[in-house]
């Protein structure tokens, strides 16, 4: 099962903002999920700021979670251990996770393999009911068997470019194309 | 960070990363500061339905225990065991002859038992080290080396999570003052805690002891020696008790347990000299009644509990950078 509608949901001719596409997830998002039920479990950092939002426009009663999923990549022995979490705590889930209907919220979905690591770490806090995945872009590039439920817009970008979501000082979301 | 030559510190790679843990003296602060930021998240897997995270699964840590150790060897073997990692626990008991040829030989046959994680405990200075070297000279740098307490020389695990602790209580280091008191001379904790101490950027570190249990020289380290301790806790934030290590003395360097809990003994009556939200602190395991007073131990100001707590998620961060590069 797959939702999306870019089409309808952003205007023609201008790429859309990160404005735009949190509102078309959401709305892509509303008829399927229950506000008293559904909980959000954002990806750090980019996912957590797109999750808040999307907690706010449904209006969902359970706070949302946060997963680092540094503890859970596959190329930790190439990588290490990256200054990932400044000192700070960032993988909390603030609820029961046993027959919750999560969404995982990410802001870009590329490989499959953050979103793999993120599965994994959410079944060592319990066993969900239903797990959802929510992305405001589909970049193409996948390695693993892994698709969004819920995604306003794709695109196909080389391998060789980043597209990464900002945050700004006043909360405005914003993307960056960056070339490596 | 500028990369030293790896001739300067035998604990780093030739990207400055770490490659073993054998001391703090010669870290950078930005080193020291990196390991505790990255034992923060780590405090939150113990807090989870499974204890568990997936970083060094299929990695083999021995843990190498040439004297005994209680606490650190189980605090090692869990934080290892929370990284997935499998953990062989070996108490080796040293014979008299060949210690050296003795230690070599063990290293070497762990190695061919594919081991990619030494945690070694010794009574001699220098064990660890000499380990490491031993392992870079015959080409098997993948291998990591862990020192848990050598000697009198260091025990940079305790070290890291006496500051990991004194950070979570009191956050900013730079503007403390810090008594170390007790038996520094056999103490391999106090010389780690003095040197990430003054590598932090604490202003004032105090050194309490009688002058029987100083090491000479003990002022080079960057601290001020007071011999006597109600003089040196006045008005201190931090106070960290070291163990009497009686089995380390050698000859009449006290004359009873009873006279020293009367001149260095941490007592309610004593402690109220420091300030009023001072923390106490002590590695463990302690003598009662020989350096510290069971109601101090009880009390409210101790955090002697949470440090053991911390030493786990400290331990998991330094085996999660070492088996990372």
């Amino acid at each position: 099962m797959s939702f999306s509608d870019a089409d309808t949901s952003v205007p023609h001719g201008l790429p859309p903002t990160a404005d735009d596409l949190c509102a078309a997830l959401a709305e892509l998002m509303r008829p399927h999920i229950d506000p008293a039920h559904t909980a959000l479990v954002g990806i750090h950092t980019g996912g957590v700021w797109v999750a808040h939002r999307l907690a706010a426009a449904l209006g969902l009663k359970t706070p949302c979670g946060a997963i680092d999923v540094s503890f859970y990549r596959d190329d930790y022995s190439q990588r290490g251990l990256h200054a990932n979490a400044h000192g700070k705590k960032v993988s909390q889930i603030p609820f029961d996770v046993d027959n919750a209907h999560i969404v995982i919220v990410d802001d870009v979905l590329y490989t499959g393999r953050t979103i793999r690591a993120a599965t994994n770490e959410l079944f060592d806090y319990g066993r969900p009911g239903r797990v959802d995945l929510a992305v405001l872009v589909d970049r193409g590039g996948r390695e693993l068997p892994i698709a969004a439920t819920y995604c306003p817009h794709r695109l196909s970008l080389p391998a060789t470019q980043v597209l990464a979501l900002e945050h700004a000082a006043d909360g405005q979301l914003s993307f960056r194309l960056i070339d490596k | 960070m500028t990369t030293p030559p790896r001739s300067s510190n035998p604990q780093l790679n030739a990207h400055g990363e770490l490659q073993h843990l054998l001391t703090i003296e010669g870290l950078s602060a930005e080193m020291l500061t990196r390991i505790l930021d990255t034992a923060v998240p780590f405090s939150g897997v113990a807090e989870r339905e499974v204890k568990k995270v997936p970083l060094l699964r299929g990695k083999s840590v021995f843990n190498l225990f040439f004297e005994n150790s209680t606490r650190t060897r189980t605090t090692f073997e869990i934080a290892a065991k929370r990284l997935s990692a499998d953990v062989i626990n070996l108490n080796i008991n040293t014979s008299s002859a060949s210690k050296g040829e003795t230690l070599l030989d063990t290293a070497d046959n762990l190695a061919a038992m594919q081991a990619d994680m030494f945690v070694v405990r010794h009574a001699s200075s220098g064990a660890p080290y000499l380990i490491a070297q031993h392992l870079r000279a015959t080409g098997r740098d993948h291998i990591h080396v862990v020192n848990a307490g050598d000697g009198r020389h260091a025990h940079p695990t305790q070290g890291l999570l006496d500051m990991y602790t004194i950070r979570h209580y009191k956050k900013d280091l730079t503007q403390l003052t810090v008594a170390v008191v007790g038996d520094v001379l056999h103490s391999r904790v106090a010389r780690s805690q003095i040197h990430a101490l003054t590598t932090l950027g604490v202003p004032e570190v105090r050194v309490i002891a009688p002058k029987t249990l100083l090491p000479s020289g003990v002022e080079r380290m960057g601290v001020r020696v007071f011999n006597d301790m109600r003089e040196g806790l006045r008005g201190v934030d931090v106070v960290m008790m070291l163990r009497l290590q009686n089995e380390r003395m050698q000859g009449a360097l006290l004359p009873s347990p009873q006279e020293y809990f009367k001149s260095y003994g941490l007592t309610q009556e004593k402690l109220a000299l420091a300030k009023p939200d001072a923390i106490v602190l002590h590695p463990g395991p302690m003598n009662r009644g020989v350096e510290i007073e069971s109601a101090v131990a009880d009390g409210k100001q101790a955090v002697i509990l949470p440090q053991v707590t911390f030493g786990i998620a400290v331990r998991m961060a330094v085996m999660a950078m070492l088996a990372g590069h």
